[in-house]
């Protein structure tokens, strides 16, 4: 099954991630990894929420 | 010492004037070995003229996304195809978020919103947070949501807002380069209303976004004719998918060189951390900024991005010997 990128968005085999992954450590996730929608992302002083709707909510 | 240190000593330090835009552009300029001894010097400048406290803020979204305007570097316009999506924070988390802001020791709580400015269902979420917040949370509430109307102005005064954060965003001369949408004049007007309707005036910008060293000290001097209450500094942070978002990570000593002459532009102010400076800056560069003119910070996350742990910066605070403003004082 495709898994893809949280920060870019892109299938995870499509490219090299690496630049992905460290940015992934300062912002949160903006794309789900199972179907690619973009999330509806909220950010708070000390965490975050990101909800796709069809793969439900992830928290900080 | 070289000649504009000097001056800056005699003029900034001892007189408590700012600098003009000439000596700004000398400071801006200066070798990177000089560095240490500017940041001493506007160091110094900060604690007699301010004191050794930081004031803290947190900061939250209330309206996330889907902005009409295209200022060049943010990730929340609907002009480009940035992946931040329209979203809208309900009262409870807005309550919390506050809660969780007030623990850190933190004794401001700015509720932003990506808007050109606030329309009435803006303004009713507004009312009614700030409303919710006063009655469960010890902290002042200030608020940016975009250029106002005269009656909108009035409306967050008598809500009770003592701050309002409105930036100047970039020099005057280079402001057409960041934002087409709305001019640098309108910008002015609003801050203006801010100030004479009592509340303080929160005004900054945001530096490394392709501006020339002549246009950051125009920025400062700017800035130190609005003369605001507190001054947001930001280093622009690339996002993804906007014009700015290939520009490259502005060097930590540029940085530093902005920080101090900010700080020398205005020896007076708030001069507060704001977004970018995890990335320009990292942990050491963070200390050398609040030895070298910061004096206020924003704790733990941003808008659209995560910050440094709060705790670390609370801990990095403790080291350095400055005490955290205390809300008594502040009101
Ligand atoms: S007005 Fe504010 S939210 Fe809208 S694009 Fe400009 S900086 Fe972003
Ligand atoms: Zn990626
Ligand atoms: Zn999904």
């Amino acid at each position: 099954m495709t898994t893809y990128c949280a920060h870019c968005g892109q299938p995870g085999e499509a490219r090299d991630h690496t630049v992905c992954d460290v940015q992934l450590v300062m912002e949160p996730p903006r794309f789900c990894t199972s179907c690619q929608r973009r999330m509806k992302v909220q950010v708070t002083p000390r965490g975050w929420s990101a909800a796709c709707v069809e793969h439900g909510v992830l928290t900080s | 010492m070289t000649d504009i240190l000097e001056r800056a000593k005699t003029q900034v330090l001892d007189g408590g004037i700012g600098l003009s835009y000439d000596e700004l552009v000398e400071v801006l300029q200066l070798p990177e070995d000089q560095i240490p001894e500017l940041l001493e010097l506007a160091h110094a400048v900060r604690m007699k003229h301010c004191g050794p406290e930081v004031e803290v803020e947190g900061i939250i979204s209330l309206k996330t996304g889907g902005c009409p305007e295209d200022c060049h570097f943010c990730s929340q316009s609907g002009q480009f195809t940035s992946p931040v999506r329209s979203v809208w924070l309900d009262i409870p988390q807005l309550v919390k978020a506050a809660e969780e802001t007030a623990a850190t020791g933190a004794t401001e709580f700015c509720i932003v919103a990506a808007v050109r400015g606030p329309d009435e269902r803006l303004m009713t979420q507004v009312r009614e947070g700030i409303k919710a917040i006063q009655e469960a949370v010890d902290i002042n509430v200030a608020c940016s949501l975009g250029m106002l109307t005269q009656e909108q102005v009035d409306d967050l005064a008598a809500m009770g807002v003592h701050r309002y954060n409105h930036n100047l965003e970039a020099a005057k001369s280079y402001f057409p380069q960041v934002v087409t949408t709305h001019s640098y004049e309108e910008r002015w007007a609003t801050c203006e209303m801010v100030r004479e309707a009592g509340m303080e005036l929160c005004c900054g910008g945001l530096v490394g976004m392709g501006e020339s060293l002549e246009q950051r000290a125009e920025l400062a001097s700017q800035l130190a004719e609005l003369d605001p209450h507190e001054v947001p500094l930001n280093f622009l942070n690339p996002r993804p998918g906007t014009p700015f978002g290939d520009l490259p990570i502005m060097s930590s000593q540029d940085a530093l060189r902005t920080i101090a002459a900010f700080r020398l532009a205005m020896p007076r102010t708030i001069l507060r951390y704001a977004g970018g400076r995890e990335l320009t800056l990292g942990d050491l560069g963070t200390r050398d900024g609040l030895l070298g003119g910061i004096n206020a910070v924003i704790v733990g996350n941003y808008l659209t991005t995560l910050g440094r742990d709060a705790d670390e910066d609370l801990a990095l605070l403790a080291d350095l010997k400055m005490p955290i403003r205390e809300l008594a004082k502040t009101l």
